[in-house]
């Protein structure tokens, strides 16, 4: 077990050194310096001045070097700027020295690096937006699992069933709805003064004024309440649940004909008991696996459910970052991406041979 | 002239039959759940003394009963709206809904000889046939070939262009009428303005025809790609399986949306990745086809001699024609230098760019699917037969076990282009898509849901066919696993 865990370990670093290479080299392509120098310097400088422009910032040598530098495996760059006398480098604030400053200053020692767009580190901007993307994550698990494994307990217990085809129906239908689109109809039906269910709980009095949901999430920043937090979640929910329901239905209508379920029955033993004693537990590690692969996924939804709802989170700061050309934070948001996934991945590896008895890696 | 109304004078007469029949399917549903949560079962099965069975009815068949004569008079109104719209084909009287039935009549046409057609020789029709038996497949494939008509016959549904702005009908509600038309224009706009004053209804068509456009072929491209590393992965096994598979773990646990971010970035592009990315991945069909056709006639070199020529002269003229494009002076000289008389086509850059991601992004999770079908299928005692025979590996693979793989990779195809289609909902949500003028549901859906909460017309139509698109897709990807999982 312990060689199964190091070997899927070594694996896993050696696939995040590559993804990050390739998000590096992607975001640091010639015309995306170019784009940078030209919103940092001059923007109408010359080719010359750019290439003069990114040399004295840092962005001239090899893109390996450059690599190992955001890594920290290689020592940051440093240069003394000619005119101002002041020493300039990667690892160095403002009045530093090369002596005084770390010569490592990278992804390992823990320095993400400046954000040149909203000029701060990159590890300040992005901490507050990963605990808001936490809680809006948090409670769309906490709907998406519950939901799902009932509705696909209750689809696979009986097979075939008028319950199972009306509930598969629904999950069918909850898996072909995006966010975008399910969204954008949670809107309109829930959010909207002018059309959908808020007008009509107003002239029927239920509703003082104004709608049943907020329609935007931006004042659930400070303080997420039921009503301007549920149809984010909601929205991000229903895309995800649909996913695990099916899987979950599967998994109970397989363990359903087992032999030892037979026995069961023939025993005597009430279908309440066999699903929840018997069946109940064998039906849910496959679920689990899926569960924990969902995470990425559900990494796209929460960049589209957070631009729709206009949430200040992790995803909003991806899509920001990308549009304004600001790599070091881009390259922060995809190794937590990156990360994200790579873990629930190891996890799921992990968690499943610990689940299911049948599997055992010597 | 007015503006319509939804449902016109017609709907005077059919809308309290339809709200009786939701009213009466609701109270049975209710009513159903009630009784069975009672503990009551629906009827069973009596043998009478003289060997006759007879069904008992209890209160829970009624309600279920109930439910299906609810079900079946709601859709005899929609039919009802349909025909009126059709026969009728007067907009003041049969208000938004029946014109727009009207303008879809291709689609109806198309859809009732298709389904006729394929019921009449279902029998005769394989797999495709047996979809009939299964009313929701039958559902699905409906729906499909709804999107799939309307794309067809685009040019005569849609009343107006997908870019004609006329600026009085900004953000005008549906069913409105044009201020000043000229002759022979269509007077409304079925579904309403958009806020630059495009008709929303036709977009939607022509979205239709956007999407269907790329989603198939670029699922195809996939699959073509998937299966040519699958297949010899999962034959052969050893480092080959160990290296691609390492690869494509890559490409899957990177998180879509910022692949995407990544490669349909003007940057990107003007460092001409995708291009470089094209020049690989479409690579793949010609290569497939070729060994496809190789290692069938093998043993007939004059007749493989051709079909490979073909194939080589075809799809190359076909794949540099795609890849190069001499006019434009922005790509890198590689791409430039495949002369323009020998240039057949030119795929504009931003969809090639589109095309080539969701390709990217797709046959990592094919590949995996086919790599496990293989592993299966290569175990079985046709597949050393033809070892025992002498086959070469390529014809096995390709021959043997590929066939009999179709079942699983049919299936898995339907529920790709759905998700390939939610793909390029997503780009365009994101203003990544084909052009910002494009008429595809998810840049529509971006545009619209500005002011949402305002103006919800021009948001909704997009969003509901899309969903009703992948819903139809997914439906007939299940009819066909069923169908297919019974013999």
């Amino acid at each position: 077990m312990a060689f199964f865990i190091l070997r899927r370990f070594g694996v896993m670093i050696l696939t995040a050194l590559c993804l990050t290479f390739v998000v590096f080299f992607l975001t640091n392509l010639a015309p995306n310096l170019e784009k940078l120098a030209k919103t940092q310097g001059n923007a109408r400088m010359s080719d010359a001045e750019v290439v003069s422009w990114l040399d004295r910032n840092g962005y001239g040598g090899l893109l390996a070097m450059r690599y190992g530098e955001w890594l920290g495996m290689v020592p940051g760059w440093v240069r003394l700027d000619e005119p101002t006398g002041q020493w300039r480098g990667r690892c160095l604030d403002a009045g530093d020295t090369p002596e005084t400053a770390p010569r490592f200053c990278g992804l390992l020692q823990g320095d993400l690096g400046h954000s040149t767009v909203s000029d701060d580190e990159v590890a300040n901007i992005i901490g507050g937006r990963l605990a808001l993307t936490g809680i809006l994550m948090f409670w769309a698990f906490a709907v998406i699992v519950p939901s799902a494994l009932l509705v696909g307990v209750l689809a696979g217990m009986r097979e075939g069933s008028r319950t199972d085809r009306v509930l598969s129906t629904f999950s069918i239908g909850t898996t072909a709805t995006p966010e975008y689109v399910s969204g954008v109809i949670f809107i309109v039906l829930l959010a909207s003064s002018q059309t959908g269910i808020s007008p009509l709980l107003v002239q029927w009095g239920w509703l003082d004024s104004g709608t049943l949901f907020l329609g935007s999430a931006r004042s659930a920043m400070d303080g997420p309440n039921f009503w301007n937090f549920t149809l984010p979640v909601m929205t991000i929910a229903f895309y995800g649940m649909g996913y695990i329901a099916r899987m979950t239905r599967a998994s109970m209508a397989e363990v359903m004909t087992a032999q030892y379920i037979r026995t069961a029955r023939l025993k005597g033993v009430s279908f309440r008991n066999i699903v929840l004693k018997h069946a109940l537990r064998n039906a849910l590690i496959a679920p689990f696996t899926v569960i924990m692969l969902q995470f990425p996924w559900l990494l796209t939804g929460v960049v589209i459910v957070e631009t729709l709802f206009n949430y200040n989170g992790f995803g909003w700061t991806l899509v920001q970052a990308a549009s304004n050309n600001d790599i070091e934070l881009l390259l922060a948001c995809s190794v937590v991406a990156v990360f994200v996934v790579l873990v629930t991945q190891l996890i799921s590896d992990i968690g499943y041979v610990y689940l299911n008895p049948r599997i055992r890696i010597s | 002239m007015e503006p319509l109304s939804w449902s016109g004078e017609i709907g005077l007469f059919l809308n309290p039959i339809m709200l009786a029949a939701v009213i009466v399917f609701a109270a049975a549903f209710v009513v159903n759940i009630a009784l069975s949560l009672g503990g009551m079962r629906p009827g069973e099965m009596v043998i009478n003394a003289d060997h006759s069975l007879s069904l008992q009815r209890g209160p829970v068949d009624y309600s279920l009963m109930t439910m299906r004569y609810a079900v079946l008079v709601f859709l005899l109104v929609c039919i009802g709206h349909i025909i009126s719209g059709v026969v009728l084909d007067d907009p003041q009287r049969t208000g938004i809904i029946g014109a727009m039935a009207a303008r879809l009549t291709p689609v109806w046409i198309g859809l009732v000889v298709l389904f006729a057609l394929s019921i009449a020789f279902k029998r005769r029709l394989g797999l495709y046939g047996k979809l009939f038996d299964s009313p929701i497949g039958m559902t699905g494939f409906g729906l499909v070939m709804f999107w799939i008509f309307a794309a067809i016959f685009v040019q005569s549904i849609a009343p107006h262009g997908p870019i004609d702005v006329i600026s009085q009908m900004r953000n005008e509600l549906p069913g409105s009428v044009l201020p000043d038309p000229r002759e022979g224009q269509y007077v409304y706009y079925l579904l309403g303005g958009d806020n630059l004053g495009r008709c929303v209804f036709s977009r939607m068509v022509y979205g239709a025809f956007e999407v269907l456009k790329i989603a198939p072929l670029a699922t195809m491209f996939a699959f073509m790609v998937g299966i040519t590393l699958g297949v010899p992965a999962g034959y052969f096994g050893g480092k080959l399986d160990v290296g691609v598979t390492f690869v494509a773990n890559l490409v899957l646990a990177f998180p879509v949306i910022l692949l995407f971010y990544l490669l349909v970035t003007p940057e990107i592009v003007a460092a001409g990745i995708p291009n470089y990315l094209s020049m690989v991945l479409f690579l793949f069909p010609i290569l497939f086809l070729v060994i496809l056709f190789n290692s069938r006639y093998r043993t007939q070199p004059s007749l493989r001699n051709v079909i490979v020529a073909v194939c080589v002269g075809v799809g190359g003229m076909a794949y540099l024609s795609l890849i190069s494009n001499a006019s434009d002076p922005e790509l890198p000289r590689l791409f430039r230098l495949w002369p323009e008389a020998l240039d057949l086509f030119d795929v504009p850059g931003n969809l090639l760019i589109v095309f080539v991601s969701v390709v990217f992004v797709n046959s990592p999770t094919v590949f995996r699917i086919v790599r496990g079908i293989v592993l299966d299928i290569k175990t079985r005692d046709y597949v050393a037969a033809a070892q025992t025979r002498g086959e070469g590996a390529w014809y096995i693979m390709l021959w043997e076990i590929l066939p009999n793989a179709r079942g699983p990779l049919i299936v898995d195809f339907c529920l790709r282009i759905g998700y390939t289609t939610i793909l390029l909902g997503t780009l365009g949500f994101f203003g990544l898509g084909v052009s910002p003028e494009s008429p595809d549901w998810g840049s529509t859906i971006n545009e619209g849901r500005r002011l949402l909460t305002i103006y919800p017309h021009p948001a909704l139509p997009p969003a509901l066919a899309l969903m009703s698109l992948v819903l139809g897709l997914n439906l007939l990807a299940d009819g066909l696993r069923e169908e297919s999982l019974k013999d």
